[in-house]
């Protein structure tokens, strides 16, 4: 009995493993098909704007919100700290490397998987249960290459720019809170900041990992709506699932990332 | 347009089966054609294999054994690319109209247009118009899809379905959940469209009465098979205890009203007396 009880844990967690691998494959799979078959969203770029409109534009707001407070909070949280150590000019530095290395990328991902990355996966998934996309297939228009693939495009050009807004927005949130509310010196905060910001270390490394976390949040969505199961339930599914595995693929890619970038001693 | 089924097929079949697996074959040895020019439809209970069936036709599926050669090509061997340029001269309604959500009533009868013909603005407009006013609602080109009735919808994907002049049109469940005068439209548009576009017609229902006023020649599937074929006045004279029960609507028939069960005395949980000769409902005798 004991023995049958292993035996038929093992098989489900060898089905289970089996099941997750292929899936992976598949969504790989499915990802250079996309890639290969971008010509249509590439050749008629309005498709791809009027996604980028979808994804981005209407992201600015919770973005741009988001990053003013966040900002405002680091400079509080950072004032506090800096000042007992008689470092608080340096706030600016402290402000603006978290957000471009660190928060600005990170936060404007996972609020970005959030707001557009589940958007695209009901979309592309109520489109697969109302037979939208099997019209277009029976009318010889490949859905992929003419709804899948400017999706992806879209998402992935929004991505770097709403980190970039976030941050910088963040910054100005700094600004506010730690210049004219604490009474940080104004050209200390400033000049600091751009003595120690690099733009090849610091901003650089941020738009890479803004665009690596935009590949993995949008091939996500797009990959989640297009195997959605055409149910009610499987989009609601498929929506939950491309929430929860993109915010946990942007903190692991932000681990190895980071790892990457700033553990090799080039930075200060 | 009564003429044999054997002149000039449009479409094809030879001894075909398919299955999604090898334990459960969803059709077996289905022979049929269609003639050009005519209106044929596929019948069945629903779970028939109808559907299939027609999702072959178009090449979505490829048959696991047999053939079926439509247009001209045989869909076992067509690549992507053959597929696709097969299917620009077959058009396709889907049982509710499937129409882009995101697109007005025009922009989606003027989609496969743009796709397929680079065609000036105003050429695209004039044709665009033609086939709305074809299915009598040009005077909703603007309107967005949600804001049409389930009649209107149908009216609609069925002017998108032929915006390209099909030589074949595939109707998947054409009558589901219609009211009787959008049906009677319905009805009259598919008959109207076929005869003047010269096309050929393909209806796939359950709506046997509704389906006989319209088709040249019905086949009956039943099980994936098909276990009767004929005129609808042969069809409705029919002996076959499957297809009388079909057409008269009966609860009555080889198709039992209970799906297979185990004993009803073992779900009530009465004290099972003697182990029954034969506790499953007997299936279609087909």
């Amino acid at each position: 009995m004991r023995v049958a009880d292993v035996r038929a844990r093992l098989e489900r967690l060898g089905s289970g493993v089996t099941f997750h691998v292929l899936r992976l494959g598949f969504a790989s799979r499915f990802l250079a098909y996309l890639v290969l078959h971008s010509g249509t969203a590439l050749r008629r770029f309005r498709l791809t704007t009027a996604e980028i409109y979808f994804a981005g534009v209407l992201s600015l707001i919770i973005i741009l919100v988001s990053g003013m407070f966040v900002g405002m909070v680091l400079a509080l949280q950072g004032y506090e700290t800096l000042q007992r150590f008689g470092a608080s000019e340096s706030l600016g530095v402290l402000v603006a490397l978290s957000l471009v290395r660190e928060l600005g990328p990170v936060v404007a991902g996972l609020l970005f998987a959030s707001r557009a990355g589940s958007a695209i996966t009901a979309e592309i998934g109520l489109m697969k249960a109302t037979e939208q996309l099997s019209a277009m297939e029976m009318m010889a228009v490949d859905p992929i290459a003419r709804v899948v693939a400017p999706r992806f495009w879209g998402g992935v050009l929004s991505m770097p720019l709403l980190a970039a807004l976030f941050s910088a927005t963040g910054i100005f949130g700094g600004y506010v809170v730690g210049v004219q509310l604490i009474g940080v010196d104004a050209g200390a905060f400033w000049s600091q900041m751009q003595a120690a910001v690099d733009v090849r270390n610091d901003i650089l490394n941020g738009v890479i990992k803004s665009l690596v976390f935009g590949i993995a949040v949008t091939w996500i969505a797009v990959f989640e709506g297009y195997d959605a199961p055409p149910t009610a339930e499987g989009v609601s599914g498929a929506t939950t699932r491309t929430v929860v595995t993109s915010s946990l693929a942007i903190l692991f890619l932000d681990f190895i990332l980071t790892a990457l970038m700033f553990t090799g001693g080039t930075h200060q | 347009m009564q003429q044999s089924p054997a002149a000039h097929p449009i479409v094809e079949i030879r001894k075909l089966s398919f299955g999604y697996d090898r334990s459960r074959p969803v059709l077996r040895d289905i022979n049929l054609e269609i003639p050009r020019g005519s209106v044929v439809g596929i019948m069945g209970q629903s779970g028939c294999g109808k559907t299939t069936l027609l999702r072959v036709i178009m090449g979505a599926l490829r048959p696991s054994a047999g053939e079926a050669r439509v247009l001209g090509h045989s869909t076992n061997t067509l690549d992507a690319e053959g597929l696709y340029a097969m299917r620009r001269k077959m058009g396709m309604l889907f049982q509710f109209g499937a129409l882009f959500t995101d697109m007005s009533v025009y922009e989606n009868v003027a989609f496969p247009l743009r796709e397929h013909a680079a065609l000036p603005d105003e050429l695209l407009n004039d044709l665009v118009m033609m086939k709305l006013h074809a299915v009598g609602l040009r005077g909703a080109a603007h309107l967005a899809p949600t804001e049409l009735s389930g009649g209107m919808a149908r009216r609609v994907a069925l002017a998108r379905s032929i915006a390209l002049d099909p030589q074949l049109i595939l109707y998947d469940e054409p009558f589901t959940g219609l009211d009787p005068i959008s049906f009677g439209v319905i009805v009259r548009l598919i008959r109207e469209l076929n005869d003047s576009l010269g096309a050929t017609s393909v209806i796939v229902t359950h709506d046997v009465q509704e389906a006989l006023g319209v088709v040249d020649y019905v086949y009956f599937m039943a099980a994936g098979r098909v276990i009767a074929q004929g005129r609808p006045d042969e069809i409705r004279r029919s002996g076959e205890p499957f297809v009388r029960q079909f057409v008269n609507g009966s609860s009555e028939g080889p198709v039992p009203f209970h799906y297979p069960a185990p004993g009803y005395d073992a779900d009530l949980e009465l004290a099972a007396p003697e182990p029954q000769a034969s506790p499953v409902m007997p299936q279609a005798s087909h």
